[in-house]
């Protein structure tokens, strides 16, 4: 008996793993029994994905200098350099977002690549890939597959227009489909899905592991983990923080052990805080506000953001808080009551948040943010002169570029905000993260906006960069009482400058917290499985 | 109900927008040019007996997910070679044609070879790739023709080199070689020749499964046997014989025959599906028997054979000879382009095609798959320049390849082909079309402006045109492919 309990079908031990001197994994173990479902927990970038990536030998990481540590399948060791090793070892993976071909039949994307075929007098001569089709035993296959998940579909209709429910069924009837597999990583599959859907998936899983397949399964959701899971590995910056087994533990331990950190202050406060926000006047008010941004959708939420307050807006990727800020700025398409000061917004005119005085600064620094060819000069220079009519001479009938006002603008913002560069004619691509970060900050400044949208203020700069831009913000909002709203995934930043922090999952307002609540109320939030009442802090 | 049906025609309207316009483009310009249909028809059935195969070999890499291959320039380059060099070395008739075939087949396998490689390195821009390459491979062709042949390998032929004895002339006969080597063979030969190779292969088959040990399932083996001795035996009776003996076969004949097929084929479906149906087990039931739609067929033909009684269209039919031999090589190559898709490999090319991702996924060697659709297009291209070569009896040197690969893509793109997909009935379709307007469009130019160079203008304009037209299109809806799908998630969600 004890025996037994020590043979796992997977053993990873100490991985660890660096991009570029970037230390992303730091001795992480994950032991997998067989016939369990596992869950892999973590916030984004903890190293879930990295660790898979090595699980399935993907060209990124022996591109990047392999992994340290070592993997055991069915205690032997192995080494994984290809997917197609990892295939053939049985370890099988379910996608995010879905490897099939619309075009394709069920069948066909059942069994794409392993197609069952029957000799013919040509491939006698050319050999097995001139084989034809045995389209038979393909169905019968398929059927097969599908059964053992309870997937009551005609295997011969076409994945194009099936419900996404479907395509996540068909990809695992795909992968249950593979010989000898022993190993089924789920991807956050329940992301995509409708709460049926996900119900009856998590149902699926539970016959699938009772066959004696072990699942991984990553995802955001307690309540998920807690309903199926037998055991869970979760991971934090890279690091192993622990193994438990599901019976042992609690939703508000796991929430815990998942954010858990202490706090470092990202912002000295020495300035003493001086505002009086007044609760009735609402800078930016939302009322059943929907983005329709894929990947990141917003599904209804109200809200009020008080004038002179800084507000964060927390959550797991994917949720939907990303939407909230590009449905205002009319980047994508959003419906619902938004009043800006008491205005509404007219959300189908692109710009018209630039009229109502917001300004924001976009999370895709390199796409939608910068113009990467051209000068820090133009970039800083740009929206205003657009929008505002600011940075123009008139001469006749034609209005020229001040340069002499734009250069000195500019000159001005990259002293303030301390921008590295070798001066205002560098090309905005060729900085770096941080600084570019800084640059796009200059150009929403430079709108004098009352209203500042932030998104992701600090993704991809380093520390020093990262507590400047997090300052700068705070000292806009003290001193010019600038309403400022940060939309952010570090939990820590949020906590450590945000006055309230909204917490988004599932494209709803999960609550508001403040920044010294525990880190459980925190976890709780953005795992979706906040019981309590809507609480506004 | 009515209002669904109405959507529905305008939808169809708008999937077959390109092959409708060209559909009244085709009637408009007939008629403009007051040509009789005895004059347009046969034409057009000599210009489908030279074109299809060519255009026929494009769809292997629209399916391999590379676009339209305008690669195939460089395999008519190889035919040219082939056919070169056998007029050198004077070799004629059908067997001067084989061996052309069999000479061309292995430049084209490496040229397809190259070109496919080359081709993996510029994945989705396969087709600018393809244009640019085949003004290169000009360069190199000029080269072969101007300076190595007679400067490098000499050759002693006044007929075909320049007075010089440096460079080839600008224009080869090939009157006393090839010319019609493939129009003319007999049917009678083509019978004769069909009846061995179904015996070597059935001996071959059942020889190899004796030496494998695996079963063999006598009773089918000795049935086609027997069915390919009784259709052999039928042509020593004389009046089949006599009809079998010429080398063009009547459209009319053809119609008559097509229609009689058709019958045949749908009573033989019945007498099966009656047969299996006493013995119902479970895998037979898959492919049901549809009596509408058989009967549908049976009428049809009665009424294709009825039409023919109608005498301008009895005047028409009896004007043109279809050369038999070359229309079984384009009837086998849509065959073989249907097949290839139920084989292994067509799935993995289909595969790649629809997503490379998801191919490498599943295990697909991605590269290897498409240098192998580029291969086999570049061989069938090479193989439909010897077909178009032989047809019309002159081989320009140093013109004949260059509008090849335009001209193909133009036709099938008026078929209502795209980018990514591509089907034999487009193809054929878009040949018909395409070169009834190459044929009207300058006499309707005569007849509409007084100056046939307008109708010249306007056909090469259209040829370019169409390919603009439909890129243009391609890119259009490849731009709005992602709100598609954002939608289709958003009502889903």
């Amino acid at each position: 008996m004890e025996k037994a309990k020590e043979t796992y079908v997977l053993k990873m031990d100490n991985i660890a793993k660096e991009y570029y001197g970037n230390r992303v994994l730091k001795g992480v173990n994950l032991h997998i029994r067989p016939g369990e479902i596992h869950a892999l927990m973590g916030e984004n970038g903890a190293g879930k994905s990295t660790l898979m990536n090595i699980l399935f030998g993907m060209p990124v990481i022996h591109t990047t200098g392999g992994y340290e540590g070592s993997i055991e399948v069915n205690g032997s060791p192995v080494n994984i350099d290809t997917p197609l090793k990892a295939m053939e070892l049985g370890i099988g993976m379910v996608h995010q977002e879905f490897m099939l071909i619309p075009g394709f039949t069920v069948t066909e994307n059942i069994k794409v690549g392993r197609e069952k075929t029957m000799p013919n007098l040509v491939s006698r001569l050319f050999g097995p890939s001139m084989e034809s089709l045995d389209l038979k035993a393909m169905r019968r296959d398929a059927r097969k597959a599908l059964k053992t998940i309870g997937l009551q579909i005609e295997e011969y209709v076409k994945v194009a227009g099936l419900p996404v429910g479907y395509m996540q069924f068909i990809e695992i009837a795909r992968e249950l489909d593979k010989t000898g597999i022993q190993i089924l990583v789920f991807d956050e599959p329940t992301a995509v899905l409708t709460e049926s859907e996900a119900e009856r998936l998590l149902e699926a899983m539970r016959v699938i592991s009772s066959q004696g397949i072990a699942i991984i399964f990553i995802t955001h959701r307690l309540d998920e983990v807690m309903a199926v899971a037998d055991s869970m590995t979760i991971l934090r910056d890279g690091e192993f923080v622990a193994r438990k087994e599901i019976k042992d533990t609690n939703v508000v331990e796991i929430a815990e052990l998942m954010i858990g950190r202490k706090m470092e202050k990202l912002v000295d406060n020495s300035s003493k805080d001086t505002r009086t926000i007044d609760d009735s006047q609402i800078a930016v008010s939302l009322r059943n506000y929907r983005v329709n941004m894929p990947g990141e959708r917003v599904k209804g939420i109200d809200l009020d953001i008080k004038k002179g307050e800084i507000f964060g807006i927390g959550g797991l990727a994917g949720q939907g808080k990303l939407g909230i800020p590009n449905g205002i700025m009319g980047l994508y398409k959003a419906e619902g009551q938004v009043k800006i000061n008491g205005r509404e917004l007219n959300l189908a005119k692109l710009g018209d948040a630039l009229d109502h005085k917001v300004a924001f600064v976009s999370e895709d620094r390199r796409g939608v943010g910068l113009l990467l060819d051209e000068s820090i000069e133009e970039n800083i220079i740009f929206s205003a002169m657009q929008t505002n009519g600011k940075f123009l001479k008139k001469i006749g009938w034609m209005r020229l570029y001040d340069g002499a006002a734009g250069k000195s603008h500019a000159e001005d913002m990259v002293k303030t905000l301390d921008i590295r560069c070798t001066g205002i004619r560098q090309p905005a691509g060729a900085l770096s993260g941080g600084n570019q970060q800084k640059v796009c900050l200059a150009r929403a400044l430079t709108l004098e906006p009352d209203i500042l949208f932030v998104s992701e203020p600090t993704r991809g700069i380093d520390i020093g960069a990262k507590k400047l831009v997090l300052e700068y913000l705070a000292k806009l909002n003290r001193e010019q009482g600038m309403t400022v709203i940060i939309v952010s995934s570090e939990l820590m930043e949020l906590r450590s400058v945000a006055d309230r922090i909204g917490i988004v999952s599932d494209g709803k307002l999960a609550c508001i917290l403040k920044p010294d609540d525990s880190d459980a109320d925190f976890g709780l939030a953005m795992s979706g499985a906040w019981k309590g009442e809507r609480k506004d802090a | 109900m009515n209002r669904k049906s109405k959507i529905n025609v305008r939808d169809f309207v708008f999937h077959n927008k390109v092959v409708l316009m060209f559909l009244v483009l085709c009637v408009g310009a007939t008629i403009a040019s007051k040509q009789p249909l005895t004059f347009v028809i046969p034409e057009l059935f000599t210009r489908i007996a030279r074109n299809s195969f060519i255009v026929l070999s494009l769809i292997i890499p629209v399916i391999a997910g590379m676009g339209l291959n305008f690669g195939i320039v460089i395999g008519a380059m190889a035919a040219q070679v082939a056919i070169f060099l056998t007029t050198y070395w004077g070799l004629t008739g059908v067997g001067g044609f084989a061996a052309t075939v069999a000479l061309s087949t292995p430049i084209a396998v490496f040229f397809g070879f190259l070109v496919g490689r080359l081709f993996n390195y510029m994945k989705g821009n396969e087709m600018i790739g393809g244009l640019v390459l085949g003004y290169f491979a000009e360069g190199l062709y000029q080269l072969l023709f101007l300076f190595i042949f007679g400067g490098v390998i000499k050759l002693h032929n006044t007929n075909l080199m320049i007075p010089t004895g440096i460079g080839v002339k600008n224009t080869i006969d090939l009157k006393d070689t090839v010319k019609y080597a493939l129009d003319t063979v007999p049917m009678l030969t083509i019978v004769e020749v069909g009846f061995y190779l179904v015996l070597i292969v059935l001996v071959c088959s059942t020889a190899f499964k004796l030496v494998k040990k695996q079963e063999i399932n006598w009773k089918s083996v000795v049935m086609k046997a027997v069915a390919a001795a009784v259709i052999y035996g039928l042509t020593f009776i004389k009046p089949v014989e006599q009809f079998l003996s010429a080398d063009r076969l009547l459209l009319l004949s053809a119609v008559e025959i097509g229609c009689l097929l058709t019958v045949l084929w749908q009573a033989f479906l019945f007498i099966r599906w009656k047969v299996q149906a006493r013995r119902a087990d479970e895998d037979t039931i898959e492919e049901p028997f549809n009596m509408q739609k058989a009967v549908a067929y049976v009428v049809l033909a009665a009424v294709v054979y009825g039409l023919t009684y109608i005498p301008t269209l009895f005047n028409v039919l009896i004007a043109v000879k279809l050369p038999v031999m070359t229309y079984l090589c384009i009837g086998a190559l849509c065959g073989f382009n249907n097949i290839l898709m139920r084989t292994r490999l067509g799935q993995n090319m289909r595969t790649v095609g629809q997503s490379r991702t998801v191919a490498n996924a599943a295990g697909i060697n991605v590269d290897k798959t498409r240098v192998i659709a580029m291969i086999f297009s570049t061989v069938l291209a090479s193989w439909g320049q010897l077909i178009f070569l032989q047809n019309v009896g002159t081989l320009s040197t140093y013109g004949a390849h260059t509008q090849v690969g335009q001209f193909a893509i133009a036709a099938l793109l008026v078929g209502g082909a795209s980018v990514q997909n591509a089907t034999n009935k487009q193809a054929l379709l878009g040949i018909v079309l395409f070169h009834t307007l190459f044929i009207v469009s300058p006499l309707a130019g005569k007849e509409l402006f007084g100056d046939p160079v307008i109708g010249e203008y306007f056909r090469v304009f259209v040829s370019y045109g169409v390919i603009a037209m439909s890129l243009a299109m391609h890119a259009w809806k490849k731009a709005s492919k992602p709100k598609v799908e954002g939608e289709g998630s958003a009502e889903a969600a």
